[in-house]
């Protein structure tokens, strides 16, 4: 699937934690904290579709926008590059960190807020080109042009205000707008969630395109497991801030370890009667991330939940298959080899 | 909803003849000149505005000469507007007492406002402990009762004009400070600020040049809005006698003598006319005040 089969890796994730503090009262003491992403180990290779599966509050989001520092993670390593060149984002300066900005860029889930409704297509896109140091407005107006192009836009649309646009059209501009940069990776955060499916199969498209033209590595943030199957290359299961399984998209969708991902997976509506699976009910709801419940997180609604699960978080396993990980995190798949 | 398709009729009707107008380019200015109630508070406010500063070009009496040979006298051909107890000609004294009032409200209004909204701007943003402190000092100026502030201003460095600006600067600008951090709160959440943010685009021009002008159209409703209430306090304290110094001419320094009955009763012209005058200078402020904020409500078709 991943036709970068050297398997160099872009972005390596160590340990990352995103917690946010509750403050009670007076003297606004630290009374606890939100684990919004909890201990994530993660490599993003280079030239991928990393796909980020999993309910709502899971994590998904802060995941991606604290590799990106715009949330500032808690604790942990965001390693953005390989071997030497590597550098940890954490411990950047904010100097180095906005240097680093034209290398990372996002493209936003709702595009209705993604643009600012006071300012011209061109006067919103132009600032981060002036940002990095393109003086010239002529010049800035072909660069607007050639990118509005890019994502099969008229040029002359540079001109008119966000409000004359339809959320197809806005999401394109959200995306000529990362590019605009020349990033090499760009987080997809539910980039097509917002869109009618007929639309979303229209910027999908054009988001493979635009890989392959500029090299890009996306991290495809969504709760939608079709997209996620169209696009991804390798897909990553998250739960309650916790990465349960990692593994390629043909061997997650056929060899499927992890309860929750097994759980998640029988739920995606399949049209062909005879090709039903068995639809696996979860029990309960997602728990508070403020007290995670002790051992594994998924075990107060894992159907084969035993006493080990309870008290001794699981510790990731690597499963080789044709020279590539299978990552999961379960005592029983562990047992089991 | 018919009201609606009819004047999309309209539109297309002219889009098709060709006679489509689209004389000016800007969008703000064209909505502006599209409200007629606005276009009508502008031409009150610019006639009342224009009278008063050349003042001089209107009437040839002096705001402070006093004439105690006619005292009094109601309105006539070489007095429009009559005299007041001193002999003083109130149509004199209401240009130039325009002036002064008029000056009053909008310096007040223009300082309270920049102290306001650029504080409310940086601590609507950031938050933290500067928007704590900026927070709860506005909360303190809000609560102090302003005619205990001016009763002190004026006991210990005696009434003027600058105390007045000073005053209502100092008492005006918090609940500026709370309108534009409010604003700045529910703009700071959408994602273009995030995205101006993943760009690296500091934190002062992403408020000030990117999300203010978001916030511009409250922000001018309540440049009027207060400019149109420090008029009426000028013209209340001075009402009272606590204002600008009762020989300067103001709107509610020539309104002051109504404290009188006799006045009142027999001598209308002399705050009848300052009444209306000031009523419709505040009323084509607000009028203004509306119609800017619809031109700049970018969500609102035009």
């Amino acid at each position: 699937m991943a036709e970068n089969k050297k398997n160099e890796v872009l972005i390596r994730v160590r340990g990352l934690k995103t917690w946010y503090p509750i403050k009670k009262g007076l003297l606004k003491k630290t009374a606890g904290y939100v684990k919004a992403v909890d201990d994530v180990d993660l490599e993003v290779y280079k030239g991928e579709i990393l796909g980020v599966v999993g309910e709502s509050g899971c994590g998904k989001t802060t995941l991606g926008k604290s590799i990106l520092q715009l949330i500032r993670p808690y604790e942990g390593q965001v390693i953005y590059g390989e071997g030497e060149t590597g550098r940890d984002l954490m411990r950047m300066s904010k100097q180095e960190l906005d240097q680093m900005r034209s290398r990372m860029q996002i493209v936003f889930q709702d595009p209705y807020s993604s643009l600012n409704p006071a300012f011209t297509i061109f006067k919103s896109m132009q600032e981060p080109l002036i940002r990095f140091g393109m003086k010239n407005k002529q010049e800035r107006r072909e660069k607007i042009a050639g990118l509005l192009q890019a994502v099969n836009l008229p040029a002359e649309y540079m001109e008119r205000y966000p409000n004359e646009f339809s959320g197809g059209q806005r999401q394109r501009i959200g995306i000529a707008r990362a590019l605009s940069v020349s990033p090499e990776f760009i987080v997809c955060d539910e980039a097509v969630s917002a869109l009618d499916v007929s639309i979303q199969a229209q910027v999908l498209k054009l988001l493979k395109e635009l890989k392959d033209r500029y090299n890009l590595t996306y991290m495809f943030i969504t709760h939608d497991l079709s997209v996620v199957e169209y696009i991804s290359d390798r897909i990553v299961v998250m739960y309650l801030g916790h990465i349960v399984e990692v593994a390629d998209t043909e061997e997650l969708f056929a060899n499927t370890l992890h309860p929750y991902t097994q759980a998640l997976l029988s739920a995606i509506p399949i049209a062909d009667i005879n090709k039903r699976r068995k639809r696996i009910p979860l029990q309960g709801d997602v728990p508070s991330p403020v007290n995670p419940p002790a051992g594994c997180p998924f075990h107060p609604r894992c159907p084969k939940c035993r006493e080990e699960c309870k008290t001794k978080a699981p510790k990731p396993v690597a499963i080789e298959k044709d020279g590539r990980p299978h990552i999961v995190c379960c005592h029983q798949v562990r047992a089991a080899i | 909803m018919s009201s609606l398709d009819r004047k999309m009729d309209r539109i297309l009707r002219r889009e098709e003849s060709g006679t489509a107008r689209r004389g000016i380019k800007n969008r703000t200015l064209r909505k502006i000149f599209a409200n007629k109630l606005s276009i009508a508070g502008f031409v009150i406010f610019a006639v009342i505005m224009l009278m008063c500063v050349c003042a001089p070009l209107f009437t040839q009496y002096s705001s402070t000469k006093v004439d105690l040979r006619s005292i009094l006298e109601a309105p006539s051909a070489s007095h429009i507007f009559g005299t007041d107890k001193i002999g003083r000609d109130i149509w004199a004294r209401i240009l130039y007492g325009g002036r002064v009032s008029i000056g009053v409200g909008f310096g007040s209004a223009l300082i309270a406002t920049v102290i306001g909204v650029s504080l409310g701007t940086i601590c609507g943003y950031k938050g933290g402990w500067l928007d704590g402190v900026v927070m709860k000092l506005s909360e303190v100026l809000m609560a102090f009762p302003q005619m205990i502030l001016v009763l002190i201003l004026v006991t210990v460095t005696g009434q003027s004009l600058w105390n007045l600006i000073l005053i209502f600067s100092v008492t005006g600008w918090p609940s500026m400070y709370r309108m534009a951090r409010s604003q700045m709160l529910s703009i700071r959440e959408e994602e273009y600020v995030q995205a101006l943010k993943a760009f690296g685009i500091g934190s002062m021009r992403i408020a000030f040049v990117h999300m203010l002008p978001n916030a511009i159209g409250p922000i001018f409703v309540n440049v009027t809005l207060s400019t149109a209430m420090f008029i009426l306090q000028e013209a209340s304290l001075s009402f009272l006698g606590l204002g600008v110094p009762l020989e300067v001419a103001t709107w509610g320094n020539i309104l002051n003598v109504a404290q009188d009955l006799t006045i009142l009763k027999d001598a209308p012209w002399i705050w009848l006319p300052t009444g209306i005058v000031v009523t419709l200078f505040v009323v084509s402020i607000n009028f203004i005040g509306d119609g800017l904020r619809d031109a700049t409500d970018p969500s609102q078709i035009g």
